[in-house]
């Protein structure tokens, strides 16, 4: 095991300091100090979106766009509000673009009936690639169910990389929609994906990413990125669980029908006609998560107050030291090492199976994820049932990738 | 909770070398058991004579806890009647996941009694007696659609 003098000197993100912006990092689990390496999944939350929702829920909660009362118009500035933070921080044109929704797999089902299903005619293709997590496979099959349309894949490479001739050699004339990750959530993979837009562009496709690994780890300007849709959730980005946002393209969503119909969403309804609403209230049918977009918007304002070109830094350092520190266990095999990753680790220990090592690491106070992390034709192509997955956020310390692989290291003698 | 209580030396044991692993040709039933929560996948292949449980093997590939189960019961079921092996499909269940339940007379399947203190493992334990009690209520040959402890 490497000590603490071995590792790379870093500059200047205090570690500490962040972490006491999230009090459940103070919590023991089995008795020992939470290590939470799941952030891929979920990530925690601060105690500013915390005490946002609080202060809401408290003080503030009414329906929104409704009322002429103060309560009403409270809430309604907090979640109008919340939609303005994350139209800077996605650097999208104008909030008419930000949809809010329940998160990124909400965001890809609304683009795939409500822009796609009116699209796609019989023998049209909608092309995604090997490495999707599921919320990016199973809508666009459905849609090409329903129109008779084809999904075709573009395949990774042995390290999971995603290659943008290899994607340029599927687009076909009727290609009608490109859908990739911006990060893969079970390799860590960062696809190229502003060349993969451009080149969809260049041949008139349709473009949506999928953000929901990456808006935690890097700064998403959507206008620099080009593409049509970005779906991300913000439960990965420290805010509460059943918010999240699909940005589209004005000209594209304005094209969209509704793809939920009621109130919120309409002008005026008759039984004979109805008209509907502005962007972005026509695809925002019903009352929504008002605390958890309040939570959002908080989170936002939480990453602009941090120094995340020192953050990030500090993700990247914790990436190649749990490389570094688990590539050197010779039983373990990490799965997925393109040049390019996000701050994740997925591997296989020799003669542990990955659930095994994650309830026994999980005695040990340490958190990860174990599974097929809901991308099946990812572990299928690695040939494994499943990996255990180490996914780190700027709060991650360097002790707690040593912590995890001494137990690493414990289950493996335990088991083999 | 220690975690030895999960992970006995039985189960240790099993895990290593699991017992009746591999094809069993000819058979009489084969049927599919799924996890899709891990994605632990088995198959279990039956030999039946005079309504007995004449020979019984499984492989595929699945967590400690899913090859010792798998291992301990086919040791276990080898020569039981249907009836007999669905009697004791229902108390290794109830062993599984009702703590009031006695490891008492279950001989090595005992072990298993410390999968109940790590209630997200049940399933892992529990699908290669799923898988048999599903081979065990199907015409006595051919395959069978998967099963799922989903």
């Amino acid at each position: 095991m490497s000590s603490v003098a071995a590792r790379d000197p870093r500059p200047c993100f205090d570690v500490q300091a962040a972490r006491r912006e999230f009090p459940i990092l103070q919590r023991m689990v089995h008795g020992k100090p939470l290590a939470y390496l799941d952030n891929g999944a979920s990530a925690q939350r601060p105690s500013a979106v915390i005490d946002a929702v609080d202060d809401y829920e408290r003080r503030h909660h009414a329906n929104i766009h409704r009322g002429v009362h103060t309560l009403s118009q409270e809430a309604t500035a907090l979640y109008e509000g919340a939609r303005d933070s994350l139209v800077r921080f996605i650097n999208a044109r104008s909030r008419h673009e930000l949809v809010f929704v329940r998160g990124t797999t909400e965001a890809i089902n609304l683009v795939a009936q409500s822009f796609a299903r009116p699209l796609l005619k019989a023998g049209d293709e909608v092309l995604i690639t090997h490495l999707e997590h599921h919320a990016n496979i199973v809508p666009w099959q459905i849609v090409c169910e329903q129109t008779g349309a084809k999904l075709r894949v573009v395949p990774m490479d042995a390290n999971g990389e995603i290659h943008v001739e290899s994607a340029e050699a599927l687009f076909s004339q009727r290609t009608r929609l490109f859908a990739c990750a911006h990060v893969s959530n079970a390799l860590g993979t960062v696809l190229p994906v502003r060349r993969l837009v451009a080149a969809a562009k260049a041949r008139g496709i349709v473009t949506l990413v999928d953000g929901a690994q990456a808006v935690a780890h890097a700064a998403v300007d959507v206008q620099e990125l080009g593409c049509d849709f970005y779906a991300f959730s913000g439960h990965k980005m420290f805010a509460p669980t059943g918010i999240g946002v699909l940005y589209g393209r004005e000209a594209l969503l304005e094209r969209m029908p509704p793809w939920q119909g009621g109130g919120d969403m309409i002008l005026t309804v008759s039984f004979e006609k109805t008209t509907y609403n502005a962007l972005p209230y026509k695809f925002e049918a019903g009352t929504p998560n008002i605390s958890g977009a309040v939570g959002l918007g908080a989170a936002v304002e939480f990453l602009r107050g941090l120094d995340l070109k020192a953050a990030h830094a500090h993700e990247h350092a914790l990436l190649e030291y749990s490389t570094r520190i688990l590539g050197g266990l010779d039983y373990l095999r990490i799965i997925g090492t393109a040049s390019a990753k996000a701050s994740l680790v997925s591997f296989v220990v020799a003669g542990v199976h990955p659930h095994d090592l994650g309830t026994i690491l999980d005695q040990d106070g340490i958190a990860i994820r174990t599974g097929h992390h809901c991308a099946m034709p990812v572990m299928e192509f690695f040939k494994v049932p499943a990996t255990a997955r180490a996914s780190f956020a700027f709060y991650n310390t360097f002790e707690e990738i040593d912590r995890l692989a001494a137990a690493i290291a414990r289950a493996r003698s335990l088991l083999t | 909770m220690d975690i030895k209580d999960l992970y006995r030396d039985v189960i240790l044991d099993h895990n290593r070398r699991p017992r009746n692993f591999g094809p069993l040709e000819p058979a009489d039933v084969s049927v599919e058991g799924f996890n899709p929560l891990c994605g632990d996948r088995l198959t279990l292949r039956l030999r039946m004579a005079d309504g007995k449980i004449a020979d019984i093997r499984f492989d595929g590939q699945g967590c400690a806890i899913s090859t010792a189960s798998a291992s301990l019961m086919t040791e276990a079921v080898k020569g039981l009647t249907r009836p007999q092996a669905l009697e004791l499909f229902d108390r290794v269940h109830r062993l599984l996941t009702d703590d009031s339940a006695s490891p008492e007379d279950l001989g090595k399947l005992a072990a298993l009694s410390g999968v109940r203190e790590f209630p997200v493992r049940v399933k892992c334990a529990s699908l290669c007696w799923h898988t048999l009690a599903s081979a065990l209520h199907s015409p006595a040959a051919g395959d069978l659609p998967a099963v799922s402890t989903e």
